[in-house]
């Protein structure tokens, strides 16, 4: 179930979002027309410095008042409008998207090596913890993420994505199992840097929720998606590990190649799995995941799901079909399928 | 001893089929108890000397012989059961403290039973184990919680992170401590057998370690008891880890109790006790009395193995579990073993084994949830023991936060023992717990081994199944994973403790 879908140009030339939405409906097969999303980066140059939040109000009328308070208290707003959106024949508008661009107060997280992420993590959950009618989808800088539902199509021409250019894009195609009506249960999911798409579902959700939770992350939709994405920020920011690390805890070899690998790497993997057995993800999923630097994909050690990977030029896909590749780039220079265990990573130029 | 009771109503009527019977006589050998004599040609039967033990049946060549318990009751009463009557006669008698073998007979539920376990359908593939690899693989020890790097000069990373000793098992199933003493060594030579064919561990129990076992000392956890029973530098150097016993779930609070019949010449040069003597290990460590002395005690039996060793500590849970699990996590033992309040026993209090203590599945689950909310689950790993009795209960304590499990009662079981409970008496007719000799040659190692490394195969392929059914293909991908469990009947405070769901939910 699902399709997803990812884009990035090493080279940060910006791409508009109508060729991802051409993308993203090539596998409506694998779709049930109940939630669609797209996450870009680099779509708010003017705002380049300031944490863009997208919220979804229930009723920007009552909800709204308690977000700003919230934000006065954490930082200070630079500037805050409704998303421009344009209602759907097909599309059922059940909250209001809206978006601040804010600057978090760092002398907040006195002593942290990353105040202002903190202060934005610490927002998001607090906000996203209390049933106060407003859920923050995303808050990264430079990067915002449109989702609803419904199909890609209605989805992309209701926040009109063909008006924003990004050089990254993850996109994500639902086949809903679950509240179909919420707008913020389909992916991908974000928390400031970090955005993740995910087809499948892991049988390890609780486990990682509960060790992801110990660390004062806050799990509020129940998806996996929500949970890989503080994953990957507690291993990379908070625990120090480089990418490559991160992915390998959370999808580590078996005990059996791991006894095989030379002396050091086999230490290094057997720590890898004695430090972080509670992180790592079992049951079947391809994860496509992306920050401001660049974009990984991985999947389940027995790849379950499906990833394709195309390159042409600058510009690396990752995506649940080749079709989808192909619908964006029909002269796509290179078509791989990695191995199981075999990540992708691909960085953006610095 | 007076008294105007008379004697109370047979628990067991043993009966022969007389024309079944060709009067072979093995019944009569057979008997530790002295329940069948000759008298001339016939065979005679004291049905009062009977514990149930199925010795006789399982020998008669002819089927003859026919066991009844309670052939003849009192009257019933839902209060004054048999068994608080036959308590009141037996201490207005005596004046004695019960004793009782075995885990508790107590008729209260059993939450294990009431966890129903998860399995895959359509949105998630169940995990085929025939096709593709299901790790059971275990690791017991500290764990890092964070990884420091080094970088090379040419770029490399290289783990700094120096890990500590871990024990490795194949299965998460050990077999749990019960010492040689209470155990004929056949016994501990059959479980220490198994353990090594099965790639797991065994636990000595606090009876040191009989030169019978040294072959099989790299699969031996040893312990260390309040009575320091059988404990000098050789031992500890000889275990492939070193257990400090704090205490026993079927006796919490109290020492241990070996009577003195058991006390073989042999039993005697191992525990370091003389011969016939009762060996009686105190209730508290005389060198543990505030938490703060446990540290400098796993420290001192650190350094006497120059730290090569996991040191696990095992308590028995009670009320304050989590907050006696948060404090030993950190006085730097690697691993913590919890014995449930149906924890076996070869002897304990009847009144402590059926009324002091918490059930296993509520001590895991707050067990793991205090060390999680401490941020200190990686300094230890759980093991969860007291009545195990089947691999679902192996899955469904890993799945409430335990690391591994210890069986005891299901391995005895495994090698003939019929739960008869009068392991106390040292006259086990299956040659378990006995040190009589020409009742221990009863039990031959080989074919005992054979049926205890079975049973863990046997577990081993179950939990395998259940975790691929479950999608899991990794047993630290199940731990603590309570998403895959689902209450049945279990009221809402229980489920809140244990933070699982309700069926349908």
């Amino acid at each position: 179930m699902c399709g997803i879908f990812g884009v990035m140009d090493k080279r940060r030339q910006m791409m508009d979002g109508s060729g991802i939405r051409e993308a993203l409906s090539m596998m409506n097969e694998r779709g049930s027309g109940e939630g669609a999303g797209y996450v870009a980066y680099g779509i708010y140059p003017d705002y380049r410095d300031c944490y863009a939040l997208h919220v979804f109000f229930d009723n920007a009328c009552e909800n709204k008042a308690i977000v700003d308070a919230t934000l006065e208290q954490w930082g200070s707003i630079e500037c805050d409008e409704a998303i421009p959106t344009c209602d759907q024949l097909n599309l059922k508008v059940n909250c209001t998207p809206w978006r601040y661009f804010f600057k978090p107060d760092a002398s907040l997280a006195p002593g942290s090596a990353s105040p202002e992420k903190d202060v934005v993590t610490n927002l998001v959950m607090q906000i996203n913890a209390c049933a106060n009618g407003a859920e923050i989808v995303s808050s990264g800088k430079n990067v915002g993420l449109f989702k609803a539902s419904g199909w890609p199509e209605d989805v992309a021409d209701y926040y009109r994505i063909q008006d924003y250019e990004g050089y990254i894009w993850l996109a994500h195609n639902r086949y809903a199992t679950s509240n179909p009506e919420l707008w913020e249960r389909p992916d991908p999911f974000n928390l400031h840097d970090w955005s993740v798409v995910e087809n499948g579902k892991t049988t390890t959700y609780g486990a990682n929720r509960r060790y992801v939770e110990s660390f004062g992350y806050n799990c509020s939709t129940g998806t996996d998606s929500e949970v890989i994405a503080y994953l990957i920020d507690l291993l990379t920011r908070k625990h120090g590990l480089d990418i490559n690390l991160a992915i390998r805890a959370l999808a580590p070899p078996y005990w059996d190649e791991i006894d095989r690998m030379p002396e050091a790497e086999q230490n290094l993997n057997r720590a890898l799995r004695f430090a972080y057995g509670s992180a790592t993800m079992n049951g079947p999923f391809t994860v496509v995941a992306a920050n401001p630097d660049m974009m990984v994909g991985f999947t389940d050690r027995g790849k379950l799901r499906p990833m394709v990977v195309g390159e042409c030029g600058d510009r690396l896909y990752i995506a649940s079909e080749e079709t989808a590749i192909r619908a964006m780039e029909p002269k796509v220079e290179s078509i791989t399928r990695p191995a199981a265990g075999e990540p992708v990573i691909g960085r953006v130029a610095p | 001893m007076n008294s105007n009771f008379g004697s109370m109503p047979l628990r067991y009527r043993i009966s022969i089929d007389r024309e079944q019977c060709m009067e072979c006589g093995r019944c009569v050998e057979n008997c530790p108890y002295g329940v069948f004599r000759w008298d001339g040609e016939r065979i005679l039967i004291n049905s009062r000397n009977c514990t149930a033990c199925h010795r006789c049946l399982t020998y008669c060549p002819r089927d003859a012989i026919m066991l009844q318990e309670h052939p003849c009751d009192y009257r019933s009463h839902p209060v004054w059961t048999r068994g608080v009557r036959e308590s009141i006669y037996n201490q207005a008698r005596t004046g004695k403290i019960i004793l009782a073998g075995m885990g508790s007979v107590a008729n209260l539920p059993i939450i294990f039973d009431h966890l129903m376990l998860d399995a895959c359908q359509v949105t998630t593939p169940p995990t085929d184990p025939l096709r593709e690899p299901v790790e059971l693989r275990t690791y017991l020890g500290k764990k890092p919680s964070k990884l420091e790097f080094t970088q090379k000069p040419n770029g490399d990373v290289e783990l700094s992170t120096e890990l500590t000793p871990n024990l490795m098992l194949e299965t998460p199933i050990m077999l749990g401590h019960m010492s040689y003493g209470a155990l004929s060594l056949n016994a501990h030579v059959a479980m220490a057998r198994a353990a090594k064919e099965t790639g797991t561990f065994m636990g000595t129990g606090e009876g040191g370690l009989h030169p019978g076992l040294y072959p099989y000392q790299d699969r031996m956890i040893v312990q260390i008891a309040s009575g320091r029973f059988g404990v000098n530098v050789d031992y500890l150097e000889r275990g492939a880890a070193i257990e400090l016993k704090l205490g026993q779930g079927a006796k919490p609070g109290i020492g241990g109790h070996l009577p003195g019949e058991k006390v073989s010449a042999d039993v005697s040069k191992t525990r370091m006790i003389p011969q016939g003597s009762d060996a009686i290990s105190p209730a508290p460590h005389h060198d543990i009395y505030g938490i703060e002395d446990l540290p400098q005690l796993v420290n001192s039996v650190k350094e006497a193995t120059e730290r090569k060793k996991p040191i696990f500590a095992k308590i028995a849970a009670v009320n304050n579990n989590a907050e006696n699990v948060a404090a030993v996590a950190r006085s730097g033992v690697d691993a913590i073993a919890i014995d449930g309040f149906r924890g076996g026993t070869g002897a304990a209090p009847r009144v402590f084994r059926d009324h002091v203590g918490i059930p296993i599945e509520v001590a895991i689950a707050t067990a793991d949830r205090e060390l999680r909310n401490q941020g200190l689950r990686n300094e230890v790993s759980l093991i969860a023991c007291g009545s195990i009795r089947e691999s679902a209960d192996v899955i469904k304590a890993i799945a409430l936060g335990a690391d591994a499990v210890y069986i005891g009662t299901a391995a005895l079981v495994a090698m003939g023992c019929r739960v008869c409970g009068n392991c106390y008496q040292g006259l086990c007719s299956w040659g378990i717990a006995t040190q009589r000799p020409d009742l221990v040659a009863r039990l031959d190692p080989d074919v005992a081994s054979n049926q205890v490394a079975n049973l863990i195969r046997a577990w081993t392929l179950e939990i395998t199944e259940l975790m691929g059914a479950a999608g899991i293909n990794s047993i630290e991908s199940l731990r603590g994973n309570r998403d895959r469990l689902r209450g049945y009947m279990l009221d809402e405070g229980l489920l809140e403790i244990l933070d699982v769901k309700s069926v349908g939910a």
